[in-house]
C-alpha cells in the first residue's frame, strides 16, 4: 500500500482543541426510564390502597409493645450470635485438630445441628420439658445427684430460643472460622513458631487477626440472617418483635399494617448493622490493597455520572 | 574447642515413603556461616527445618549448642519436648524464609516488636527502639510504618531479617533467601547478610548463590538426594570439587 504524504492542514494543530464525544448508551438511559417508571407506579398504587391502613401503621410504629418486642429481638440477636462467635470459634478449632476424639465430636456437632430444621431445633428447644422433665448433674451411672433443676424454670421460652439460634448458629458460624482460618498462608503459623511463639499466641495474634478478613463479610451476612431469623421464635412466644405483632393481630386483625410495621423496623435495624460491619472490614483489611473501601452509597452517588454522558472529558 | 552450634549425626527424615534425608553428618562451629547447596529435592531446606523442630527428625541425633532438638535426654531415654519447650528452644534460633512470611497485618515496626513483646516480655518502648536499630542496620528505618505489601520483595526480606534478629539468636537460619527475588534486589539482602557474618554471627544458608557462598561461607555442604556428597571450604568444594556429581551440578548453574 503505498504512504502517501498528509495534508499539513489535516493534522491536529492543537490537542487542546479538540473535544472528545464520549459514546451515548441510548439503551441504558430507556432501561433505566422504564425500571423508575414502574417503581414510581409500585409506590403509587401501595400508597393510594385503603388496605394498607396507614393511620393503623402509624399508631403502632412506636407502641410500648413494638419497643419491648425489639428490645427482645436485639439482645437475643446480640446473645445468639455471640454464643454462636465462641462456640464456633472453638468447633472450628476442634475440626482442625490432630485428635481424633475432638474432631469426631466438633463433626457431629456439625452435622446435627446444622442437619435439621432450626424451627424443629426451636421447638424442641421450648418443649424441652416433655423429654427431661428434670435436669440434674451428677456422676453418671450412679444415684449421686448434686444438683438438680426443675426444666420449665430452667429453660423459659426466652433462654429456650437463645439456645436453639446460639447452637444452630455455632454449627454455621465454625464452618465460616475454619475457612478462615484454613485461608491464612501456613507459612505464617512457621513464622510465628520460628520466633518463639507458642501455639496459642500464635492463633491469637497471627492466625486469627489475618482469617478476620474473610470470616467478617460472611459473619456480616450471619447477623443480619439472625435478625431476621429470630422471628421464628414467636413459635414459642419469646416475646421478640415478631411475637407481639402476632399478639396483637391477632385480636385486631389489621394483619397487613402490623406486618409492614414489622417490616419497617427489620429494615431499619438491618441497614443500621451494616455500619459496624464496613467499619470492621475497614479495620481488619489493614495492610491489604483494598483496605480503603468506600460505603454502598457513595459507590453508588459516584457510579451516577458514569451513567451519564459527560463532556469534561477531553484528550489532553 | 568449644562445642559446635549445630552438630548432626545421621539425621534422618521420611514423608510417608519418602526418604528425604538419608543419614546426614555435619558440623557448624560458633560464629561459622555454613552454605547447603544442591539440586531442588536433595533435602538441604528439610535438613535446615530440622535445626529448628519446623520439621521432626525421625532418626540419628541433631544438637544445637548442645541441646538435642525436640527431645530431652534422661539417661538411656529420650523424653519428647511439650511444644512449650520446643518454643522456648527456638526463641534463640532466628529462621529467614523463601517466601518472607512477614505478617501482613503488621507494619515492619510492629513485624519486628511482636516476638520480643510478646515472647521475650521486653517493654513496648525497649522493643521499640531496638526495632528502630534494626531496621536501621538492614536500610529501611524510614520504612518502619509501612505495611509488607507496601515493601517490594528485597525490602521485605530485610524486614524479616530484623525480625529474627529482634530475638537476639545465636543462630541464623536461612531458606533460600534470595530465590523469590528480583535479580536487582538480591544485593541487598546479601550486603546484609554479608555484614552479619562479619559480626561473628553463626549462620546456616540454604542458597543458590555459589559466588555467596564462596566469597562468605566457611564451609560449603553439597546435598543431592538426602546425603551429603561433599563437604569443605567452599574455594574448593565449589572451584574444584572432588565429586563427578557436584560438578555436573556447578557446570549447569554457573
Amino acid at each position: 500500500m503505498p504512504v502517501t504524504e498528509r495534508p499539513a492542514e489535516a493534522a491536529p494543530a492543537r490537542p487542546d482543541d479538540l473535544v472528545a464525544v464520549p459514546v451515548r448508551h441510548w439503551g441504558q438511559w430507556t432501561a433505566a426510564a422504564v425500571a423508575v417508571l414502574g417503581l414510581v407506579g409500585l409506590v403509587g398504587s401501595l400508597a393510594k390502597n385503603p388496605n394498607l391502613k396507614w393511620d393503623v401503621v402509624g399508631h403502632y410504629l412506636f407502641a410500648d409493645l413494638i419497643f419491648d418486642g425489639l428490645f427482645t429481638t436485639l439482645w437475643l440477636t446480640a446473645a445468639a450470635m455471640a454464643v454462636g462467635l465462641v462456640l464456633g470459634t472453638l468447633v472450628a478449632v476442634m475440626r482442625l485438630s490432630a485428635n481424633p476424639v475432638l474432631y469426631g465430636l466438633s463433626t457431629g456437632f456439625v452435622w446435627l445441628f446444622r442437619g435439621t430444621p432450626l424451627l424443629v431445633q426451636i421447638l424442641f428447644w421450648g418443649y424441652a420439658a416433655a423429654l427431661y422433665k428434670h435436669l440434674m448433674i451428677g456422676i453418671p451411672f450412679t444415684t449421686v445427684t448434686f444438683v438438680e433443676f426443675d426444666t420449665n424454670s430452667l429453660l423459659p421460652a426466652s433462654v429456650a430460643a437463645l439456645l436453639a439460634l446460639g447452637l444452630n448458629e455455632a454449627a454455621y458460624a465454625s464452618e465460616i472460622v475454619r475457612a478462615g482460618i484454613q485461608s491464612v498462608d501456613p507459612g505464617q503459623t512457621e513464622a510465628a513458631h520460628s520466633l518463639g511463639m507458642k501455639p496459642a499466641l500464635t492463633m491469637r495474634r497471627i492466625v486469627l487477626p489475618q482469617a478476620m478478613r474473610v470470616i467478617i463479610p460472611p459473619m456480616g451476612n450471619e447477623t443480619i440472617n439472625m435478625l431476621k431469623t429470630t422471628a421464628y421464635v414467636s413459635v414459642i412466644a419469646a416475646h421478640d418483635l415478631m411475637s407481639n405483632i402476632q399478639d396483637v393481630y391477632n385480636q385486631n386483625y389489621q394483619i397487613i399494617p402490623l406486618l409492614v410495621v414489622a417490616a419497617l423496623w427489620y429494615l431499619a435495624l438491618v441497614t443500621v448493622l451494616s455500619v459496624p460491619q464496613a467499619w470492621l472490614e475497614r479495620r481488619y483489611g489493614r495492610g491489604t490493597a483494598r483496605a480503603g473501601h468506600a460505603s454502598p452509597l457513595r459507590r453508588m452517588l459516584t457510579g451516577l455520572p458514569g451513567l451519564l454522558p459527560t463532556t469534561r472529558e477531553r484528550k489532553g | 574447642m568449644a562445642r559446635p552450634m549445630v552438630h548432626a549425626e545421621g539425621v534422618r527424615k521420611h514423608f510417608g515413603r519418602l526418604e528425604v534425608l538419608k543419614g546426614i553428618d555435619l558440623t557448624v562451629e560458633r560464629g561459622q556461616v555454613c552454605c547447603l547447596l544442591g539440586p531442588s529435592g536433595s533435602g538441604k531446606s528439610t535438613f535446615l527445618r530440622c535445626i529448628n523442630h519446623l520439621e521432626k527428625v525421625d532418626g540419628g541425633r541433631l544438637t544445637v549448642d548442645g541441646d538435642l532438638v525436640g527431645y530431652r535426654q534422661s539417661g538411656n531415654r529420650l523424653h519428647e519436648l511439650r511444644e512449650a519447650e520446643v518454643a522456648e528452644r527456638r526463641r534463640e534460633i532466628g529462621m529467614v524464609f523463601q517466601r518472607f512470611n512477614l505478617f501482613p497485618h503488621l507494619t515492619a515496626l510492629e513485624n519486628v516488636t511482636e516476638a520480643p513483646v510478646r515472647v521475650a516480655g521486653v517493654n513496648r518502648t525497649d522493643a521499640r527502639q531496638e526495632a528502630l536499630r534494626l531496621l536501621e542496620r538492614v536500610g529501611l528505618a524510614d520504612r518502619a510504618d509501612h505495611y509488607p505489601a507496601q515493601l517490594s520483595g528485597g525490602q521485605q526480606q530485610r524486614v524479616a531479617i530484623a525480625r529474627a534478629l529482634a530475638m537476639q539468636p545465636k543462630l541464623m537460619l536461612f531458606d533460600e533467601p534470595t530465590s523469590a527475588l528480583d535479580p536487582e534486589l538480591v544485593g541487598d539482602v546479601l550486603d546484609v547478610m554479608r555484614d552479619l557474618a562479619a559480626d561473628g554471627m553463626t549462620m546456616v544458608v540454604v542458597t543458590h548463590e555459589i559466588g555467596f557462598a564462596r566469597e562468605v561461607g566457611d564451609t560449603a555442604v553439597f546435598m543431592d538426594e538426602g546425603v551429603v556428597v561433599e563437604a569443605g571450604d567452599p574455594r574448593r568444594v565449589l572451584v574444584d570439587p572432588e565429586q563427578e556429581r557436584t560438578r555436573a551440578f556447578l557446570s549447569k548453574v554457573l
